[in-house]
């Protein structure tokens, strides 16, 4: 127990004096999973909207495939990727293994289902008469989806903050892809993963924290956009 | 409102094949300012490699070294796959074959210790003063009956898991066949293997780097048992990646680190490591220094191919 509490202590110590190593793994795994969650909504959500508001053979199929990937496990998303850009891989040539480019890719095409998913529920939630009532005025098929997507817009919102928490606090891709070197691919999780494993309980606890304390403000946001929706 | 739509869909197709083009022209052809090792778990825990990554790359300024540890399975993997451009690792059968096969130009031995049988300091299993050998086939026949007698073994395929293996087949002993509960499979690093040890209070293998700093630092309470014999000596080596494999390694960074850990300045470092910290060094190098009598005939003139 005072093992625990010194390391708390420890912790609070470095995050209090801004720990040059603990800022700048904070700053990347930020800049890695927000860019990720940029790119994966960008291509998400009006992905999300065409498979809603067209009627097609396969769309439920598609859907239920789209929420089976919702759970697909980190490390074998890395594996795949592994695979792909390794340089061995089809897409070696771009020397992306070991990356952080690697890796936003591979936290994109783990959170892209979620957004893509939770996009489709949420424009299922808006009412059907306002699909309709824009189609009766006029609206074209991009409109229409333009329209129910800005009523929804609350929603798919929690589903890009959702995605976002899933994206800083997966270990799966940002070690396999990134291979956790020093100053250049080492994130939150990876650190927490190899200080552990050294033995460095303080930094870990630290990193945790600093993760907790974002999934807290991820969680604030959430609640403060369903309360407003 | 169309227009509108159509120029984000545009303004998304430039970005992305901005991205594209940015991505394919900085990164073809060989990245001279970038120098991947892949490297085993004992160089990276002990921080001896952090070391080595400062001094290198304060000599040479224009050089970004890129460490990525595993253990040396995965280490190999990656030099075969042509993702790395130099291999710090320790398991001379593999390292052979790797370059017979001609994934790597040559190896390069940079540095020794032991590896250490290491368990509870009441030896449950009484293997002080025995030879690695017996210490094993003791740890094996008193696990069968004895429940305090537990091995962890890295399971890993690490440099050090394949040691321990190979004590196994020397001992007469088919692990595979023999293993019971008292044999754990730990599947982890170095680090990770001496704690879970160390919480069950089991025995298990060690290289001395490791198992020094961490014990130093009271991480762990275990204590070295067997520690001498030339079946637990631990040889170093450094293998560059074959460009006539992989034309993208960058062989010149690769080479330059090889010979920067050979210099006089590389053998203080490696020497030095852990001295002022743990009261004695947690490396040997290789070849400036006096080699025992013991192990002269363990260690080979690198082979150049």
């Amino acid at each position: 127990m005072n093992e625990i509490i010194g390391a708390i202590e420890q912790a609070i110590y470095l995050i209090a004096t801004f720990d040059p190593e603990v800022v700048e793994i904070t700053i990347r795994s930020l800049y890695i999973s927000l860019t990720a969650t940029f790119i994966a909504s960008l291509i998400a959500i009006p992905v999300g909207g065409m498979i809603y508001y067209y009627d097609f053979y396969g769309k439920r199929t598609i859907i239920n495939l789209i929420q089976t990937l919702y759970s697909a496990p980190t490390v074998l998303v890395g594996l795949f990727l592994f695979l792909l850009i390794s340089h061995q891989g089809p897409f070696g040539f771009l020397n992306l293994l070991f990356t952080p480019t690697g890796m936003i890719i591979g936290q994109t095409l783990l959170i892209m289902p979620i957004l893509v998913g939770f996009t489709i529920t949420a424009l299922v939630g808006v009412s059907s008469h306002i699909k309709e009532l824009a189609i009766s005025l006029g609206a074209s098929a991009s409109q229409t989806i333009v329209t129910i997507v800005k009523e929804a817009r609350y929603a798919i919102m929690g589903a890009v903050i959702l995605g976002f928490g899933r994206a800083i606090s997966e270990v799966g891709v940002a070690i396999l892809i990134g291979g956790n070197i020093r100053g250049f691919t080492r994130v939150f999780t990876t650190t927490i993963s190899l200080e552990t494993s050294k033995g460095n309980i303080e930094l870990s606890i630290a990193l945790g924290f600093i993760l907790l304390a974002i999934a807290l403000i991820i969680n604030l946001m959430l609640n403060f956009l369903q309360g407003r929706d | 409102m169309n227009n509108k739509t159509i120029a984000i869909i545009a303004a998304v197709i430039v970005v992305i094949a901005a991205v594209g083009v940015y991505a394919y022209t900085t990164v073809t052809g060989p990245d001279k300012s970038k120098l991947r090792i892949s490297t085993t778990t004992s160089l990276e825990d002990t921080g001896l490699l952090k070391e080595l990554e400062a001094a290198f790359e304060r000599k040479y300024p224009g050089v970004d070294v890129h460490v990525v540890s595993g253990g040396t399975g995965i280490a190999i993997q990656y030099g075969e796959r042509g993702d790395v451009d130099l291999m710090l690792v320790h398991d001379k059968a593999r390292e052979t074959k790797f370059v017979n096969e001609g994934f790597g130009t040559n190896r390069t031995e940079f540095a020794f210790n032991y590896f250490w049988i290491v368990g509870p300091a009441d030896d449950p299993a009484g293997i002080k003063g025995l030879n690695a050998t017996e210490a094993f086939k003791k740890i094996a026949e008193e696990g069968k009956t004895n429940p305090q007698v537990e091995f962890v073994s890295r399971g890993d395929d690490s440099g050090t898991h394949a040691r321990e293996k190979k004590i196994w087949n020397t001992s007469g002993i088919d692990i595979n066949k023999t293993k019971g509960p008292w044999y754990i499979e730990s599947g982890k690093g170095m680090g990770d293997t001496l704690i879970i040890a160390n919480e069950k209070n089991a025995y298990t293998i060690s290289d001395s780097g490791t198992f020094l700093s961490f014990s130093k630092e009271g991480k762990i309470k275990l204590v070295p048992l067997v520690t001498t014999g030339r079946d637990l000596l631990n040889v170093y080596t450094a293998i560059p990646i074959n460009p006539q494999k992989h034309p993208r390694t960058n062989v010149e960074a690769g080479n330059n680190f090889v010979n920067f850990m050979l210099s006089p300045e590389g053998q203080e470092i490696i020497g030095n490591f852990g001295k002022a910290k743990f009261g004695e060094p947690l490396f040997t190098p290789v070849p400036t220094n006096p080699v025992p009598a013991l192990i002269a005939p363990l260690l080979s003139v690198p082979a150049h191919s």
